[in-house]
């Protein structure tokens, strides 16, 4: 076996006592105090993650922007400068190769910040297809940290170290200013349903930033707790809600194609769409006490098998058993019953919306 | 780490407290401890006839689901009901809180496990 990548956090998270798991070929913390208490915090006041191995690719020259309108399903020409977009790249037969956010610092320069898990995959697709378009494309990964600050006092925290005005950076906005005396891209995005940034600086500069948000009541939060967050907010991971094999329609991302746009897949997402999807990603909540885990499978009434979890967890402190699957249409009606096999067990569960976050809230 | 003496030990990491012919077993300290925050457990049906390493029950974290071995043979005359409304007993005092009682049906397998001095060993090599 290869090497396990360590973050320029390694050392922190040892510090700290987090259990370490081998994620994606890094060696990443899965929890430091606990997963509920991390989830928790999270949603209560303020939690600290090292996404140091997120990829980052960036995209330069004349034929930027429509290089990337090729590549990516969303319209990269509706975004302004400083301005940051949720997308994903498709293959020719609809599935996806990767989602990611575009950063545009302006028409000839974005950055892509795409999974960890699919960084190398993603700059051969992007370097693959570039033709005949005049663009530099640069994985600059290795070269920078980031840490993702969220959660309700997320900006009273991250104001402290910084002079720039915090308030006045919107949702899906980024600039470039000093945390802690040191260089950074700041973003106002995240994975978890709450406020919060994502802070991007050097390798060097990056420990510095993490120990002061530390320092300051910031709780240390892993992969274990970013998981369940961004799960029960109802966002995709790839390898589970989205895959080679899973199309944007079918997870429920359609919000986030614009097929009046050219881009790599669209025929194929057309023709899905004319057709009418066959599976549908939809939310389950159990009528008694389980957990569904990934690829678990599904069944309708007549114990025929409709589809398979895609993540499903006991939320924590909600006593909530829900998850997320990948079904047939005609099954994925809001109200719908179906029976999730659980260790050989047929358990009852009501079809609901995935937005867990929202649900008695 | 907790280990208690008096208790025989699997190195499945279960504990087993014997009263008389009856044997009750839960999971080690250790065992509490690599899976994190315990969220559901699953208990064996009253009665059942278990023969050594079948499964007891499932104990599930928040991030997945370890099978639960029986360290010796024997049948289910009591599961500890507590546990399925409060699964965190478990992280909190696993000593105290076992999972079954099992009647024995065959005591020599008590002399395959391991006391807590040779279980304390052991989980130091883990």
């Amino acid at each position: 076996m290869a090497e396990l990548k360590r973050t320029p956090l390694y050392d922190e998270h040892l510090t700290l006592g987090a259990k370490m798991v081998d994620f994606a070929g890094w060696e990443m913390p899965i929890e430091y105090s606990g997963i509920t208490n991390e989830h928790l915090s999270v949603r209560n006041n303020c939690g600290l993650f090292d996404v140091s191995h997120m990829g980052e690719i960036f995209i330069s020259g004349p034929d930027s922007e429509a290089y990337i309108q090729k590549l990516v399903t969303g319209d990269v020409t509706k975004i302004v400068d400083n301005q940051i977009m949720y997308t994903m790249m498709c293959y020719e037969h609809g599935g996806i190769v990767d989602d990611l956010l575009v950063y545009k610092f302006n028409q000839e320069n974005y950055l892509l910040v795409v999974n960890a898990s699919n960084t190398l995959k993603d700059y051969e697709w992007i370097v693959k297809h570039c033709d005949d378009y005049r663009v530099v494309i640069q994985d600059k990964s290795v070269k920078y940290g980031q840490v993702a600050l969220q959660g309700p006092n997320a900006e009273k925290i991250l104001q402290q170290f910084t002079t720039y005005e915090l308030s006045s950076l919107k949702y899906f906005y980024f600039d470039l200013f000093k945390v802690c005396d040191e260089d950074c891209l700041v973003s106002r995005t995240g994975y978890t349903g709450e406020d919060g940034f994502e802070i991007y600086s050097s390798r060097e500069s990056i420990v510095k930033i993490w120990r002061a948000l530390i320092n300051a009541g910031a709780l240390p939060v892993g992969l274990g707790a970013r998981d369940t967050l961004r799960f029960e907010a109802g966002m995709p991971l790839y390898g589970n809600e989205i895959s080679e094999s899973i199309s944007p329609l079918e997870a429920g991302l359609g919000y986030f194609v614009k097929l009046d746009t050219d881009f790599i897949g669209k025929e194929a997402l057309l023709k899905q769409k004319e057709e009418g999807l066959k599976r549908k990603l939809v939310g389950l909540e159990l009528q008694r006490k389980g957990i569904c885990r990934h690829g678990y499978p599904v069944f309708n009434l007549e114990e025929i098998e409709i589809g398979v979890i895609t993540t499903g967890y006991l939320l924590p402190e909600r006593e909530l058993c829900v998850a997320l699957a990948l079904i047939n249409s005609e099954e994925a009606v809001l109200g719908n019953d179906v029976l999730v096999n659980i260790r050989n067990k047929l358990f009852e569960a009501k079809v609901i919306n995935k937005k867990f976050l929202n649900k008695n809230k | 780490m907790k280990v208690l003496e008096g208790l025989y030990y699997s190195k499945e990491h279960e504990w087993v407290r014997v009263e008389g012919n009856k044997a009750y077993i839960g999971i080690t300290d250790f065992a509490t401890h690599s899976l994190g925050d315990i969220v559901y457990v699953e208990l064996p049906e009253l009665d059942a006839e278990l023969a050594k390493n079948d499964v007891l029950g499932v104990v599930e974290s928040v991030k997945a689901a370890s099978d639960v071995y029986t360290p010796v043979s024997g049948v289910v005359v009591e599961v500890n009901e507590a546990l399925a409304d409060q699964p965190e007993l478990l992280n909190e005092d696993p000593y105290t809180n076992y999972l079954a009682v099992l009647e024995l049906t065959n005591e020599s397998e008590l002399e395959e496990l391991m006391n807590s001095t040779e279980y304390e060993a052991f989980c130091e090599n883990q």
